[in-house]
């Protein structure tokens, strides 16, 4: 390192140094650290609207997990988060990583649908949720209309208002927004295998898909590793698309509640019962904390595993 | 055009080109997918409610502005976009001079708490704190800063500060030293020497910081959500539900506020494709 230990030691270095890091740790500490810790504190104590009353042990997670009100309600949630995370991962990490592949082999005009496919990235979950609302509406709705012209009458269908259809549409739709992400980071990784790799295996005259199985997909194994993180977290945090296509209370019949929407009935209330409970609030935020903590270290650690070096 | 064309240049070869005829007609297929909607919504902008019942298809008169005078002028769109536009600038300000400030520290001084620092960060990055929302709330009351911009600038900095910091000391631990040498053999002092010497170089890497962050702190909607109440301080995509719930049924001024609300960032991306897609796969692309 360039400064001798001696220059180091001095005062005037040191108050540089400190002028440098002391401002955006304090800012960590008040914004983030602080607030994370009171999180777990909070769960702990009774909540009277934004006062806090006396500590109550685990009484609030009790509650959560088992209570006569809740307990339904947060382990309903729960499995839609779960399916979720099964789908998107099949539809939307999946389908990204054979649009890569597409677009890997740069076929003409490749320039263009790279960046068509990460439009819907950049645009705001409100315009895509509003867009996709109008889509599926049962009357004047793209998908219906679409489905009366090809002659498919039965089945067009109220898809947000049946609770069968309405967490699939939600699921869609979200492929829908953020397919680009998946694809782009899948693409980088592809670019990242030396290409004597890929001509070695074509020489020896493999078909494509054993291309695909046996040589791509082991070596973009890395990306595979970040982009199931990452949606784990997404889906076990997934709150904007729900409440805009299908409200605050997970309509119909709560066929679209997740946790994130549990998460801000409890602790904000809505229109209509608007009672809030920071502590059992805080006691669901820290139990899905935990939850992603721990399960997206696990699955992380067994990915890197299944990792090849090259 | 580009499938005749493809087929044609495949008659000599036919197997590999069937295969890239078909991904092809997958790739279009996708991209018109991915555009159609927001096509529809850009079109549907320049048309009345009317027009857009009778011929959802059909290409607008794109004199017909009124949808876009009306929305500008008669709705709180302005003071949304205005918000939108200081909230998410003065944020990217902020994390980009504090991260450059931990980075630099990190990276360009030896010292044993470097590794601590890094660490305290790199919890920053893995935590999300949309679950620490009540503590934010109720900290954010205590320091008066709630229904205010402030409350969201320093929410989005509190984000977006732990990956700035890695992406600066990433790029700047790979300057070599040689540079601040000579500069301080000249005598120059260690802020001159950041400031004149090093801070010039790191564009590349501020530019990624900035991109990486103004994409989902324009796009919010969680936070504002909770912390703002008063309509003059709302950011755009909260805005637009209020904008939505007050005019439900002119469709016209709802694509048209829609529109206004996407377009920054839209054709800020098609503009810096190349960037915007280095910026936002940062994180995941090493």
């Amino acid at each position: 390192m360039p400064v001798s230990p001696k220059q180091a030691r001095t005062w005037k270095h040191r108050s540089w140094v400190a002028f440098l890091i002391v401002p955006p740790v304090v800012f960590m500490t008040l914004f983030v650290v602080y607030p994370i810790l009171s999180a777990f504190a909070y769960a702990f104590y009774e909540w009277r609207g934004l006062a806090r009353g006396e500590f109550v042990g685990l009484a609030n997670f009790r509650d959560v997990l088992f209570g006569p009100t809740m307990a339904p309600v947060v382990w309903n949630a729960f499995l839609h988060n779960v399916y979720a995370l099964v789908a998107l991962m099949i539809i939307q990490n999946g389908g990204g990583f054979f649009l890569a592949w597409l677009l890997y082999k740069e076929p003409f005009g490749f320039r263009f649908h790279r960046v068509a496919v990460f439009v819907p990235v950049v645009l705001s979950t409100i315009i895509v949720g509003f867009l996709w609302k109008l889509f599926l509406n049962p009357n004047f709705g793209l998908i219906n209309q679409a489905l009366y012209t090809v002659g498919l009458d039965s089945l067009a269908k109220p898809w947000l208002g049946d609770s069968s259809t309405a967490l699939g549409a939600l699921i869609l739709a979200n492929a829908w927004h953020f397919v680009g992400f998946p694809t782009l980071v899948y693409l980088a990784g592809m670019q990242r295998i030396p290409s004597e790799i890929i001509e070695a295996a074509r020489l020896d005259g493999t078909t494509e898909w054993q291309l695909l199985k046996n040589v791509v997909w082991p070596l973009v194994a890395p990306s595979t590793t970040i982009l199931f993180t990452l949606l784990f977290i997404g889906a076990f945090n997934w709150f904007e698309i729900p409440y805009v296509m299908a409200g605050l209370d997970g309509s119909p019949f709560g066929s679209t509640d997740v946790l994130g929407l549990v998460f801000y009935r409890t602790a904000f209330g809505n229109q209509s019962a608007s009672i809030q409970n920071f502590g059992q609030g805080s006691a669901l935020a820290t139990l899905i904390f935990l939850f992603i903590v721990v399960f997206a270290s696990m699955l992380t650690l067994w990915l890197r595993r299944r990792e090849i070096q090259f | 055009m580009k499938t005749e064309a493809e087929t044609l240049h495949g008659a000599a070869q036919p197997r590999p080109i069937s295969f890239a005829f078909l991904a092809q007609i997958i790739l279009i297929m996708n991209s018109f997918i991915m555009l159609y909607p927001v096509v529809v919504m850009v079109l549907s902008a320049f048309k009345t409610t009317g027009e857009i019942f009778e011929h959802p298809f059909a290409l607008p008169d794109f004199t017909q502005v009124q949808n876009f005078t009306r929305v500008l002028g008669e709705t709180s769109m302005p003071t949304y976009f205005v918000n939108s536009i200081i909230v998410t600038g003065v944020s990217i300000l902020l994390i980009l001079v504090l991260g450059t400030m931990a980075g630099y520290a990190v990276a360009r001084y030896e010292s044993r708490t470097n590794t601590f620092i890094l660490l305290f960060f790199l919890a920053g990055l893995m935590l999300p704190l949309k679950l620490a929302v009540i503590p934010l709330f109720i900290l954010l009351r205590d320091l008066g800063l709630l229904d205010t911009r402030w409350s969201l600038i320093v929410t989005y900095t509190a984000i977006g500060l732990p990956s700035a910091v890695f992406i600066m000391a990433g790029f700047l631990r790979s300057l070599p030293s040689e540079l601040e040498d000579a500069a301080r053999i000249d005598g120059a002092s260690e802020p001159r020497i950041m400031w004149s010497v090093m801070l010039p170089l790191a564009r590349p890497p501020m530019a990624i910081a900035a991109i990486q962050n103004a994409v989902p702190i324009w796009n919010d909607f969680f936070f504002p959500l909770v912390f703002i109440q008063t309509d003059a301080y709302k950011t755009l995509p909260q805005g637009l539900t209020t904008f939505m719930g007050e005019y439900t049924t002119d469709w016209g001024m709802l694509f048209a506020g829609l529109t206004i609300a996407a377009a920054p960032i839209t054709l800020l991306y098609i503009a810096l494709s190349r960037q915007f897609i280095q910026g936002m796969t940062a994180g995941a692309v090493k």
